[in-house]
């Protein structure tokens, strides 16, 4: 049988597990960007990371003359362009009367604009690096292409991203509910929003492979809402929405390795909309179905 | 920085705080005593908010200086003033437990990657108790009133055992029992010698509630014992209207 087949092959398993791992990190770091409001930052983290992607393996093919699609190569690339697009839209809405939002949309029209320029002009103009880059597969995530090496580099970056926010967690929960009380305690508000920021450009940045730059926001997004929808507590909601995540885009990276024709992203995003949808409607205490319910009984009474 | 003991709590000097190129604060002086309940009134925009996150050091200064003494002089400890805010500055459908958001006020005092352990947990419960919402301990923080909001900020501060407070409108959008509630633990907390500062809208209260006042109309108005300072005049100055039915004279 076909699905037991793939399921014992090497390959596959080196997908699934780490599109589970990228799932996981993604859905846990996403709860602080949803609580904070930051979806659109996440949106522009990922568009943005497109150009650093491209310019880190054109730079790589210049020094090494080979082209290499190694996340080792390409990660740094992304990381610098996120952080870049958000440092500069941070540093024009405080220079100027732009609005956040605003500048983030700048940004993100900026980079994500000359990175598909970049993209473009490789594969056209120097087909012998760019033709066969298969970097078209940032756009919207290809799993299969992952390799052993890259599932090592996911486990490290998204390791240490989820240690650093165990090691500091009272403190970012303090500075994501009320930042203004964490600055009248002494907390240096500042330090501790690179490091979010920082945690959050990790979780998106390994994620872009399954998901790609168009998608992966949903990735980091979509499992915090819906975790939010069944508990009240923040720890918990962080556990879920890693679980929600980890079993949503494993599931997505087996089902596009089994029809081979499916991209990876969209398969991962419409599975954990789909979780998304359902927590919405039956969630206890806050889905539609309760509150319908409640309305119902209010009026009856 | 002079060592003198300052006879002040808290004293601004030529406060000026913008926000982009408008003046919220512009050339305050003033001076809060130790000890007492001291109120910060004004009309809205007057920057009262503005004061306390100048002297809190979360809004930038433009110009001029806040410095802080403690009652024994020596230097004040961020961690030692007890902020307040607004209630309505924060998201209160945040998943998070009442006793959760109060044991934030221990916070302060935790070193680097410090948890905070059973001995917070203590004194957050005395906290709780303070403010008669023990009982509430393990609720979501979506599920409370207004008033109940208020005591669990009030309690956050409390946790700390600050020497100073600053509280921003502790009793907006509270009813008149809870406000009375709210307004004795803070009365015990000048009985304990703590200097208590709040922002204040209700001016038919200000000669009952408050030992010194502060007027604010971006510009300091005036600032004293309110026996002296809360006058027609001086609100005239500070609202643009006619104060009189507002100020009882003793009898």
């Amino acid at each position: 049988m076909a699905f037991l087949e793939l399921a014992n092959d090497y390959t596959v398993q080196v997908v699934v597990l780490g599109s589970a791992g990228i799932g996981g990190v993604s859905g846990a770091l996403g709860c602080f960007a949803y609580l904070r409001r930051q979806s659109l930052m996440g949106d522009v983290v990922s568009h943005s990371s497109l150009l650093g992607i491209v310019l880190a393996f054109w730079l790589a093919f210049l020094i090494t003359g080979e082209s290499s699609r190694s996340l080792w190569v390409l990660m740094p690339g992304a990381l610098l362009a996120g952080l870049a697009s958000l440092l500069l839209s941070r540093f024009i809405t405080r220079r100027t009367a732009l609005k956040e939002d605003a500048g983030l949309g700048v940004m993100l029209a900026i980079f994500f604009g000359s990175g598909m320029m970049f993209l473009r002009y490789l594969q056209r103009s120097q087909p012998r690096v760019g033709g066969q880059s298969g970097l078209d597969q940032y756009l919207f995530g290809m799993a299969a292409a992952m390799t052993k090496a890259d599932l090592w580099m996911i486990g490290v970056l998204g390791g240490l991203a989820l240690f650093a926010m165990t090691l500091t967690w009272f403190r970012l929960k303090l500075i994501t509910f009320d930042p203004q009380y964490a600055a009248g305690l002494g907390l240096r508000l500042g330090l501790y929003e690179v490091v979010l920021l920082s945690l959050l450009v990790i979780g998106i940045v390994i994620g872009l492979q399954i998901a790609g730059v168009v998608l992966m926001v949903s990735l980091l997004i979509a499992p915090a809402s819906a975790a939010r929808q069944w508990t009240s507590s923040l720890g918990s909601m962080v556990m879920l929405a890693a679980v929600i995540g980890a079993v949503t885009a494993a599931s997505g990276a087996f089902i596009s390795a089994l029809v081979g024709s499916l991209p990876t992203g969209p398969v991962i995003v419409l599975l954990v909309t789909l979780v998304f949808l359902v927590s919405l409607i039956a969630a206890p205490g806050r889905g539609l179905i309760f509150r319908y319910r409640e309305r119902r009984r209010v009026r009856v009474a | 920085m002079d060592a003198t003991l300052s006879s002040h709590a808290i004293e601004t000097r030529n406060l000026t705080v913008t926000y982009g190129a408008e003046p919220v604060l512009w050339n305050v002086d003033a001076q809060i005593p130790h000890r007492g309940m001291t109120g910060i009134i004004g009309p809205n925009g007057a920057g009262k908010s503005t004061l306390i996150k100048a002297i809190l050091g979360i809004v930038p200064i433009a110009a001029g200086d806040v410095s802080l003494s403690a009652a024994c002089g020596g230097p004040v400890e961020a961690n030692s003033i007890g902020y307040v805010p607004q209630r309505n500055t924060v998201d209160w459908d945040f998943p998070t437990s009442v006793f959760d958001v109060v044991m934030m006020g221990t916070y302060g005092r935790l070193r680097w990657f410090q948890r905070p352990g059973k001995e917070q947990r203590e004194e957050t419960f005395a906290a709780l108790e303070k403010v008669e919402m023990q009982d509430f301990a393990r609720r979501q923080i979506g599920e409370l009133s207004g008033g109940q909001q208020q005591r669990v900020f009030l309690a956050r501060a409390l946790v700390q055992n600050p020497s100073v407070y600053l509280m921003d409108e502790p009793f907006a959008g509270v009813d008149a029992k809870t406000e009375h509630a709210l307004f004795e633990i803070m009365s015990r907390l000048r009985e304990e010698d703590a200097t208590v500062v709040m922002v204040h809208h209700d001016l038919t209260r200000v000669q009952q509630y408050f030992d010194h006042v502060v007027m604010l109309n971006r510009r300091l108005v005036a600032s004293g014992p309110t026996r002296s300072t809360f006058s027609s005049a001086s609100i005239e100055a500070c609202y643009g209207v006619a104060g009189q039915s507002l100020v009882t004279t003793a009898c």
